[in-house]
């Protein structure tokens, strides 16, 4: 094996020029200085683009007439790998099925997006989203009408340009 | 038209006007230099700086100010209780009382009288600057032994030894300025500039460079700032302060700064003079002249309202130009070690300060015997001699004799070296 080592060449002190060194450094601070490649992202007023694959806090679609269109069939809550989403199903007089209680704790959540893959009418889903603070821990589990309040962009969770990961 | 000076009253009410006046400026560059110094920082490294305080951050020195106040005192159980809380005191006020003596602009003429935009035309001008600016190591020696902390005696005993160091060739670069003036009145320094027609940073350009040098040194600014120096004395002789105490120490370091570059502006660029004669001004046998004519007799000036304003901005811009070169060269170079500190201070600028006192002098000398008129020609031929001394100084310099250490940008030359090694045995 070897060893890679640096040896730095120092010049004799006497041949070396410390002021012409330090004027070439105040020309170069001075160039930044009045010209500043700040790269610094301005958080507030910008906004970072998030990937169209970015997985965020959840959102629900909803029916034009404000319904939601989740149909109660209980395979989210199955696939769920970390055991958030709450759903109790109802039916009403005409035999369709609607959730009564749909909750997702979004502490516990781990972002996966399966409940977005496995549903068969796309009404859940992972939003491109990441501001999320709150003042109470009880406000992260999102209850029904939190979720259908959500307007979001969702997640494409594949690149249409990229579909196999590349 | 005759102009008269201001009396009476009114000269009273021109006084409270002008101190009250130049106080509130200074505190206000004192604050907004804390600005800039956060932004030019902010860019030179390629960030933003201060920007959420009202527009471009213009009012983050007064966000600055609230949350000094409002923090809590902390005053050190073994503290020495009276000199922990004099410290700054002492170190305050010598920063904010030495800018009384700086002409800032042209006289302004008034229905009332002439009134010089002066706080006090004292007849001992600099030595008035000297002994102020040197009373203010007193407080910094104070505040450091006081506070019963090992870093921040450190810090107290490096600066009074930098600063008293320093002083010597401060002084000492002053002389050949007062050499050319005949005075210490920092009035007549600015006329005798106007009459030379030209400012002293050329006739005097050595001296100019070392009286730089010297202010970054008394000021205790990188690369001098032994008496902080954050990553070896934690933040040196004012470890122990918090709140408004501290505060009391930053707006010191930065009166000074202003004072000294108001200083600089005033005994080698000029002072409030700008090219050209039609802004001269001075008082003499109760006149206020313009210059001589060629048979001796006396050009009266004509003060106006935008002619204050004009030189005002010109000294501002002159000011300013060395507050900005004060923080440009902090966050370029590094700090000196502290013994380079006191081979330059003691090496080096001390007896090159000395020999450029005995050179101007001769010049000065040989010019009068000549009898070369006091004039542009007479700025000329020294010129040309400090131009020589300030070459040989730089080429002393620019050899790195004095000042050895880590290597220079052509020094940079990086090899890789590939060493070769038997593999263990049995790999």
């Amino acid at each position: 094996m070897a060893i890679s080592v640096k040896v730095m060449h120092r010049p004799a002190p006497e041949t070396t020029s410390y002021l012409r060194a330090a004027l070439s450094g105040m020309a170069l601070t001075f160039k930044h200085m009045v010209n500043p490649a700040a790269v610094t992202q301005q958080y507030p007023e910008e906004q970072t683009d998030l990937s169209p694959r970015w997985r965020g806090t959840h959102r629900m679609e909803v029916h034009a007439d404000g319904r939601p269109k989740c149909v109660a069939c209980g395979l989210c809550p199955t696939v769920c790998p970390a055991n958030c989403i709450r759903l109790v199903g109802g039916e009403d007089d005409q035999g369709n099925r609607y959730p009564i209680v749909y909750e997702i704790d979004e502490f516990r959540c781990i972002f996966c997006g399966m409940c977005q893959e496995v549903c068969p009418v796309e009404a859940i889903h992972v939003g491109r989203h990441f501001e999320n603070a709150e003042y109470t821990r009880d406000r992260f589990v999102y209850d029904l009408d939190r979720l259908m309040e959500q307007d979001h962009p969702v997640t494409l969770l594949w690149d249409p340009s990229d579909p196999r990961s590349e | 038209m005759e102009f008269q000076p201001i009396s009476g009253i009114w000269a009273l009410v021109a006084m409270s006007l002008k101190v009250t006046g130049m106080f509130t400026a200074l505190m206000i560059v004192v604050a907004y230099t804390t600005l800039a110094e956060r932004r030019v920082s902010a860019w030179i490294q390629d960030r933003h700086g201060p920007n959420r305080v009202g527009p471009f951050g213009l009012l983050q020195p007064i966000a600055d100010g609230i949350k000094s106040i409002l923090k809590e005192e902390t005053l050190p159980a073994t503290a020495s209780r009276l000199f922990f809380v004099m410290a700054p005191m002492l170190v305050l006020a010598p920063a904010l009382v030495t800018i009384a003596v700086i002409p800032i602009a042209a006289p302004l003429p008034t229905p009332a009288g002439v009134v010089d935009m002066i706080i006090a035309d004292l007849p001992i001008g600099i030595l008035y600057i000297l002994a102020f600016s040197s009373l203010s190591v007193y407080g910094v020696v104070l505040g450091g032994w006081a506070s019963n902390n090992k870093y921040a005696f450190l810090g107290a005993l490096r600066a009074s030894a930098q600063m008293v160091s320093y002083e010597v060739a401060l002084g000492l670069s002053i002389i050949a300025v007062l050499m050319m003036a005949g005075n210490v009145t920092l009035t007549e320094i600015i006329w005798q500039q106007q009459q030379l027609g030209m400012w002293f940073a050329f006739p005097l350009s050595l001296a100019f460079i070392l009286f730089v040098i010297s202010a970054f040194a008394e000021t205790n600014r990188l690369p001098f700032d032994m008496a902080e120096a954050e990553s070896e004395l934690i933040t040196g002789y004012h470890t122990e302060y918090s709140a408004m105490k501290f505060s009391a120490f930053m707006i010191a370091e930065f009166g000074h700064m202003a004072t000294a570059s108001a200083l600089m502006a005033t005994l080698f660029l000029g002072g409030w003079d700008l090219p050209g004669t039609w802004d001269n001004a001075f008082w003499y046998d109760g006149q206020l002249i313009k210059g001589f004519a060629a048979d001796g007799s006396v050009l009266l000036a004509s003060p106006a309202l935008w002619k204050t304003l004009a030189t005002f901005a010109g000294f501002a811009a002159k000011t300013g130009f060395f507050l900005v070169l004060f923080i440009w060269v902090r966050w370029t170079l590094p700090r000196f070690r502290y013994d380079q500190v006191m081979a330059l201070g003691w090496k080096v600028m001390l007896p090159t300060s000395l020999a450029y006192v005995m050179l101007i002098g001769g010049t000065i000398l040989v010019l009068d015997e000549v009898g070369l008129m006091w004039g542009f020609s007479y700025g000329a031929a020294l010129t040309a001699v400090s131009t020589f001394a300030t070459v040989g100084f730089v080429f002393y310099l620019d050899r790195g004799r004095v000042i050895t250490g880590a290597a220079a940008k052509h020094a940079q030359r990086v090899e890789v070296k590939t060493i070769s090694q038997a593999a263990p045995a049995g790999d």
